[in-house]
């Protein structure tokens, strides 16, 4: 077995927390950079201003958006790791310590009905684990912004439906969700499993790099072929109008009942701050 | 084009959707839970922490600012969730409102009712928008932290005419 001393994981969410939410991302500020070009008038400008919030973001060192987001992380646990000390506890110390440090944004609130009382402290987290083989962890974390988080969602579809209902229940989420999601957007699509697990599938395709694919064929063109779907929407970047309403399309797919084809959209805006760590 | 939001309000009415517009001069921060309060006060005919007579409301919850820095990342929220509240504004005299998104039927028809304007700002430029904030006073409803209304004074702050004053919006196919 291999020993971890939960404060390992701690550390490396309060770093994460610092070192996510005053830059995009590299694969997504290229993506915006080469979507400005193709773009002009409002649209053009719309990027301009998007990249000069980049710059400013870096340089003065303030949360790129205000919206600093709820932390969700993943922990993918080695089969042969076992944890000192309190995981989740761990975890949250880290959220905590991580938003307090860095002046990010305190928009978590306990009892989401009658109190809505803000918790003052970012936590806790959304934590899902699960089991890989060998003495390795590997975390995934994101701070995921709640503006293209409300514009999410999910259908259970007939068989009968098909590739084309997939499509269309797609296309008419991202134009529901269109200027409110602050585009350019991220589209993270689960398809099959069960009513739990294809939004659960749609999020973790929001982990993936933007220039990695499906690597089934098959799921790949139907990426390919949603982008340029969306992409024909006229919804444009800040909803303005133009070509680049999303940057990517991201499908994951689990096996799934014969009477079900459960589907589900996660949208992310532009802002799209997450990050892989192996320890 | 520049204009100052609170003495050049005339120039409002010649603006049309879809303008580019750098704002100048004060406007009073408010999102989902001081448009609550706000609402319940109006109800309970309360005197309100401003006056709503000509001024303007940004939707936006800040990030704290860091010591030595004026105000933190600042960009808009979804307008959308004040549509409830939003005509009820209008009506008492707000004149212009910033955000971000759709609005809804009621607000666009209160909208051309009273002349006043929607702008949009730049969704997720949180840092962008912090760089234009010059001053920042605090009004109201500190508990509810970055829900906590205050006054800011903004200069040359980067926004589009969403719906203009007869009622012109931006995100319909035809503008």
């Amino acid at each position: 077995m291999r020993l971890i001393n939960v404060d390992t994981i701690k550390e490396i969410i309060r770093e994460s927390c610092s070192s996510l939410l005053f830059n995009y991302p590299s694969d997504i500020e290229e993506a915006m950079s080469l979507a400005a070009e193709k773009e002009e008038g409002r649209a053009k400008k719309a990027f301009e201003l998007l990249l000069e919030n980049s710059r400013i973001a870096s340089q003065k060192h303030i949360p790129i958006c205000q919206d600093t987001g709820m932390v969700i992380v993943f922990v993918h646990v080695g089969k042969e790791v076992l944890f000192e000390g309190n995981i989740d506890e761990a975890i949250n110390d880290g959220v905590r310590i991580g938003y307090r440090q860095e002046y990010l944004r305190q928009s978590v609130v306990d009892d989401p009905l009658f109190k809505r009382e803000n918790t003052k402290d970012n936590a806790p987290a959304i934590i899902y684990y699960d089991y890989i083989d060998g003495d390795r962890v590997i975390i995934e974390m994101m701070a995921k912004g709640f503006g293209s988080e409300n514009t999410s969602k999910i259908a259970m579809l007939k068989p009968a439906q098909g590739v084309e209902g997939v499509k269309n229940f797609v296309l008419d989420t991202v134009k529901q969700a269109g200027p409110n999601a602050c585009p350019p957007m991220i589209v993270g699509v689960g398809i099959g499993g069960s009513f739990e697990l294809a939004p659960l599938l749609a999020k973790k395709a929001l982990l993936r790099e933007l220039t990695d694919v499906n690597p089934d064929p098959n799921y790949h063109q139907l990426e390919d072929e949603l982008l340029a779907l969306i992409n024909q929407l006229n919804i444009g970047p800040l909803g303005l109008k133009g070509k680049t309403t999303a940057l990517k399309v991201q499908i994951e797919y689990y096996p799934t009942h014969i009477a079900a084809l459960p589907v589900a959209v996660n949208i992310c805006c532009h802002v799209s701050r997450h990050t892989k760590v192996v320890i | 084009m520049r204009i100052n939001v609170n003495t050049e309000q005339e120039r409002f009415a010649k603006l049309h959707a879809g303008d580019l517009v750098y704002l100048s001069g004060e406007v009073y921060t408010a999102r989902d839970a001081a448009h609550k309060r706000l609402s319940k006060m109006i109800e309970n005919n309360e005197t309100l922490p401003f006056e709503l007579e000509k001024n303007g409301i940004y939707y936006v919850g800040p990030t704290p600012s860091r010591p030595g820095q004026i105000y933190g990342s600042a960009g808009p929220t979804t307008s959308t969730r004040m549509d409830v509240y939003t005509p009820t504004l209008l009506d008492r005299g707000i004149k212009f409102m910033i955000g971000k998104g759709r609005r809804d039927e009621k607000v666009k028809q209160a909208i051309i009712r009273n002349k006043a304007i929607y702008f949009i700002a730049a969704g997720g430029a949180g840092a962008l928008y912090a760089s234009c904030v010059k001053k920042v006073e605090a009004i109201a409803f500190a508990d509810l932290l970055s829900e906590a209304i205050n006054k800011l004074t903004i200069e040359d702050f980067p926004v589009f005419v969403g719906i203009d004053c007869q009622g012109n919006d931006i995100y319909e196919e035809e503008n």
